[in-house]
């Protein structure tokens, strides 16, 4: 659990010195594996989203795109949160940290994307929640 | 005891703690709540408790007492109880818990439950954490479970069994059958999942990538993607106007896999490459993601050439876009490919150019690189300019290498000499104290060997560190050129600009401050006091300073001056009539080349005598040979001034012997402080000169063949090879004529296969003279990356007594060492 903490210590200190006009993507700290991973962000108002990416998934080590793909899925990430919550804000994320990791189970899993479709995964959750209240 | 508390009230209530310590105080205190609700087995809470437990986890608090809890709630009936259980599972268990192995049996039945949203739920927690026992164990599950038709299970088994496949390689065999109906689906999370797997299998094993090359892959995903570009706005997939990227891009990079290397298969997907690259929109970021994808398989793959000038130019607009990340994506794949395909990547050398001015420092230094890489004969002047700006205005970081890379460029394609040798001095200005320890050699063999440049030369260098002798590289090389070609700096003799005025004592003044300075290094020092002693024999009316100075330094606390200037001494006082032949103007050093081959330098229209054969000396001193000659005679034997006579041949420099000479100085007896190694040159001139090779076939051994021997014309090619970039060979081609009459308007020309390029330099003329009086030579440098046998087509045109000829042949007899 140590070691959990400081890597989130690390990457917010990494992400939040970050200038506005930068690159949103920089190398993992010496924590998180070093630069075989590539942070990408994204600033939403008091919240920053970090994805951690892994370089060796890509077979021609090329990061780059990653970045660029990187962006899309925190897009259809914050838009799906949005659906689920009507309107999110950050009091939601903070009460519903159950909720957010279903969400997240819907769209990526061990590590890989599952599925992109917004309808789709908001529809498979409001399932989900529908059959928890009926028991 | 009352109700656990929920998680919001939690929540709520660590957040009104103001401090560290009062959050741990509530944390623990609930902690122990929590524990005691665990002991009593209360089914009801266990949920509750564990969420709790969850969100402590988060904040950084052990949490590992509820491990076995989480296994109890994935055994409840309940879905509620289940989903905070495998949460909890996913959050708190790892392989290295024993405790995870109990979970095996629970998942097993979960991933055969009735309710569909049970059965993802154990998926997906095999698919997160599953070790490789588990893996063994429900692989057999997850394989049923890819062929189910409900496709919500089918995308989440297919990342499952991908995650199975990284645990345990050996089990990829069991899912083959499974992939047979996969992108049967039209179920776009499903298609994705599956083409990820189908890479992950491709990927690690060239059995399963040959086998789904044969059972036609290709064309199903040729089709898939086809569907995705031609059909309609689906409000589904739409991201920013484009249907589903993710399943495009994931698409693309599979069949890059599949068409590496593969004919069949390249050529299978070359439309619908072209056909992404066209239709794609590009204003927003998502299409570039497309296109770059889509660039990268097409430089992958044997695509036709055509389709690669389609990706270099997406790649040549990408430069234009205004997100920098994506301008630094582009330079680097253009980095990538400019040696295969160097034109269509010429087309875009201006916008390159403007990067040098970009402000992000990986795009400048991208550029950089980039722009070096496109010099060429005919843009160099141009090109030149741009860098040497870029030299001045760039951060020291870059300046070494922009420096060497000027250099390098310089060397090869200068138009003239002056031009060369103004650049040089423009990059020892600029620069002067970033340019690399080698390059000072290098620049004084290169005014050595320019020789109707000394005086222009000598005057500009002069000028030069008149006002600022800081930069050390710059003080060495005017030093020397000093020392060599004073006395044409005091006579006045520039032609290429107005000559100025200036006294053998002022020269004398500018070397002293440099040896007197606290900013020149020790070596520096040394060519300083080397060239004042050289003058000597140049100047007139000043010898007797000269002889001061070099008395004054006999004392220098710096053993290197010192020895040189006991020596120097010795040769004032003893061997002053061997003084002038010692210090004689250097002779023109034999090419030797750092990079490339050895070749004309490029003249491009301007009139410069080629520099291959050592030449005399302008001031009509001795020739190399002769001089080596005198030092040979000099050296080890009576010191009697011996006049030379006929030529030795001795390949190594001039330098060489003169230092010789001043160590075999003392085995004439005479009592000198310390044996003198070498002295009279700096070392690093002749050290540069002995480690690089000489760059000829005859080092390298490779055989030369006629190639095309008919009607009196016969063609005959020779070979180098490049020491550093092993793809290059370049082959010198002499045509001669043993008719009785001239060929005239003699043309030339080559093609080679496709994996190879050509490069076909201007001949010597176009005529080749009767009874094999003469030749045309013509040098072709070939790119061969791939190290294919070589072969050409050559075709040769001429008028010969009065008709047109033209004969077409094929060279097929290259010697393997040419191209392997």
């Amino acid at each position: 659990e140590d070691t959990q903490q400081q890597i989130i210590r690390e990457t917010f200190h990494l992400v939040s010195k970050r200038d506005e006009n930068v690159c949103n993507f920089l190398e993992g700290g010496l924590l998180i594996g070093g630069s075989d991973n590539k942070l990408i962000y994204r600033h939403y108002a008091t919240l920053y989203f970090v994805f951690c990416v892994d370089s060796s998934e890509s077979e021609l080590g090329i990061l780059d795109l990653i970045q660029v793909r990187g962006f899309f899925l925190l897009y259809v990430f914050v838009e799906t949160l949005d659906k689920c919550f009507e309107n999110v804000c950050e009091l939601d994320l903070i009460f519903h940290v159950d909720k957010v990791h279903n969400i997240l189970a819907e769209m990526v899993m061990g590590g890989m994307v599952l599925e992109t479709n917004m309808n789709e995964i908001v529809t498979q959750i409001d399932a989900q929640n529908k059959l928890e209240k009926s028991e | 005891m009352p109700a656990p508390i929920r998680l919001r009230e939690l929540i709520r209530t660590i957040r009104t703690a103001r401090t560290q310590a009062e959050e741990r105080e509530m944390i623990q205190k609930e902690c122990a709540a929590i524990r005691s609700s665990f002991r009593e087995e209360d089914n009801t809470y266990r949920c509750r408790n564990v969420a709790k437990l969850l969100y402590m986890h988060m904040l950084g608090y052990p949490a590992h007492f509820g491990q076995l809890e989480c296994l109890k709630l994935i055994a409840s009936q309940k879905f509620t109880d289940k989903r905070i259980g495998y949460l909890g599972a996913m959050l708190l268990l790892d392989e290295r818990q024993d405790v995870h192995l109990l979970m095996t049996n629970c998942i097993k039945n979960d991933l055969n439950h009735s309710t569909q949203y049970v059965q993802g739920l154990a998926l997906c927690t095999l698919g997160c954490m599953g070790s490789s026992e588990m893996c063994r164990d429900l692989a057999g599950e997850v394989e049923k479970l890819l062929k189910t038709s409900n496709s919500y299970l089918r995308k989440k088994a297919a990342l499952c069994a991908v995650h199975v496949i990284r645990k345990v390689p050996e089990l990829m065999e069991m899912f083959l059958p499974a992939t047979k109906n996969l992108l049967n689906e039209k179920n776009h999370g499903v298609l994705h999942t599956s083409v990820v797997l189908l890479t992950e299998m491709c990927e690690r094993s060239p059995d399963m990538l040959a086998h789904f090359r044969k059972v036609s892959l290709v064309p199903q995903l040729v089709r898939i993607l086809k569907n995705l570009i031609m059909s309609g706005y689906s409000p589904e997939h739409d991201v920013s106007g484009i249907s589903d990227p993710f399943l495009q891009v994931r698409i693309l990079r599979l069949l890059r896999i599949l068409g590496r290397n593969d004919d069949d298969s390249s050529e299978a997907m070359n439309d619908i490459l072209a056909q992404v690259a066209t239709n794609t929109e590009t204003s927003k970021n998502v299409g570039n993601a497309i296109l770059y994808e889509t660039v990268l398989t097409i430089m992958d793959i044997k695509s036709e050439s055509g389709l690669r000038v389609l990706a270099i130019n997406i790649l040549g607009r990408f430069l234009l876009n205004n997100d920098k990340n994506i301008r630094y994506v582009a330079l680097t794949s253009l980095l990538k490919t400019v040696q295969t395909d160097h034109n269509a990547v010429q087309r875009h050398r201006s916008t390159i150019v403007d990067c040098l001015k970009d402000l992000d420092v990986s795009i400048k230094r991208r550029a950089m690189e980039l722009s070096f890489a496109l010099v060429n004969g005919n843009n160099v002047r141009g090109m030149m300019k741009e860098l040497l700006y870029f030299l001045d205005s760039c951060e020291p970081e870059f300046k070494a290498d922009c420096a060497s890379g000027i250099f390098l460029a310089a060397e090869k394609y200068a138009p003239s000499k002056r031009w060369h040798i103004d650049t040089i001095m423009r990059v020892l200005t600029t620069a002067g104290s970033y340019v690399r320890d080698d390059a000072v050699p290098n620049l004084i063999q290169l005014i050595t060997n320019s020789v109707e440049m000394h005086a222009y030369t000598v005057q500009r260098l002069y000028k030069a560190i008149l006002g600022d002798y800081s930069q050390q590289p710059l003080v060495q090389v005017a030093s020397w050129c000093i020392g060599e070609y004073g006395d044409l700096l005091v006579s006045g003799q520039c032609e290429e600009e107005e000559p100025i005025q200036v006294t053998e004592d002022e020269v004398l003044d500018i070397l002293e401050s440099v040896l007197i300075s606290n900013m020149s290094a020790s070596v520096t020092r040394g060519y300083a006091l080397t060239a004042i002693m050289k003058l000597s024999t140049r100047f007139t009316c000043t010898v007797n300073r000269i002889k001061k100075v070099v008395s004054i330094y006999g004392s220098s606390i710096d053993v290197e001056l010192q020895q040189r200037a006991v020596e120097y001494n010795a040769l004032f006082k003893k061997y002053d009539h061997m003084r002038p032949a010692l210090l004689e103007r250097m002779p023109v050093m034999e090419k030797v080349t750092t990079n490339g081959p050895t070749e004309i330098v490029q003249t491009n229209g301007e009139t410069e005598p080629a520099v291959l054969e050592t030449k005399p000396p302008p001031s009509g001193l001795q020739p190399a040979n002769q001089a080596n000659d005198l030092l040979d005679l000099l050296g080890g034997t009576d010191i009697t001034p011996v006049i030379p006579t006929a030529p030795a041949s001795k390949p190594a420099s001039a330098g060489g012997e003169l230092l010789d000479l001043l160590g075999d100085l003392n085995l004439t007896g005479s009592p000198v402080p310390a044996p003198a190694p070498q002295i009279a040159q700096p070392p690093f001139l002749l050290d540069g000169l002995a480690s690089q090779p000489l760059f000829n076939d005859i080092a390298a051994g490779i055989p030369s063949i006629t190639a095309y021997n008919k009607n009196g014309l016969k063609i005959d090619f020779t070979f180098e090879r490049s020491n550093t970039n092993p793809s290059v060979t370049v082959i010198t081609i002499q045509a001669s004529n043993s008719t009785e009459l001239d060929m005239t308007d003699f043309v030339f020309q080559a093609a080679v296969p496709k994996t190879f390029q050509l490069q076909l330099l201007s001949p010597s003329s176009s005529v080749i003279p009767a009874f094999n009086s003469g030749t045309i030579t013509q040098v072709i440098k070939v790119l061969n990356p791939q190290k294919q046998q070589l072969r050409m087509r050559i075709k040769l045109t001429y008028n010969h007594k009065g008709s047109a000829m033209q004969d077409l042949a094929e060279v097929n007899n290259f010697p393997p060492q040419s191209w392997q």
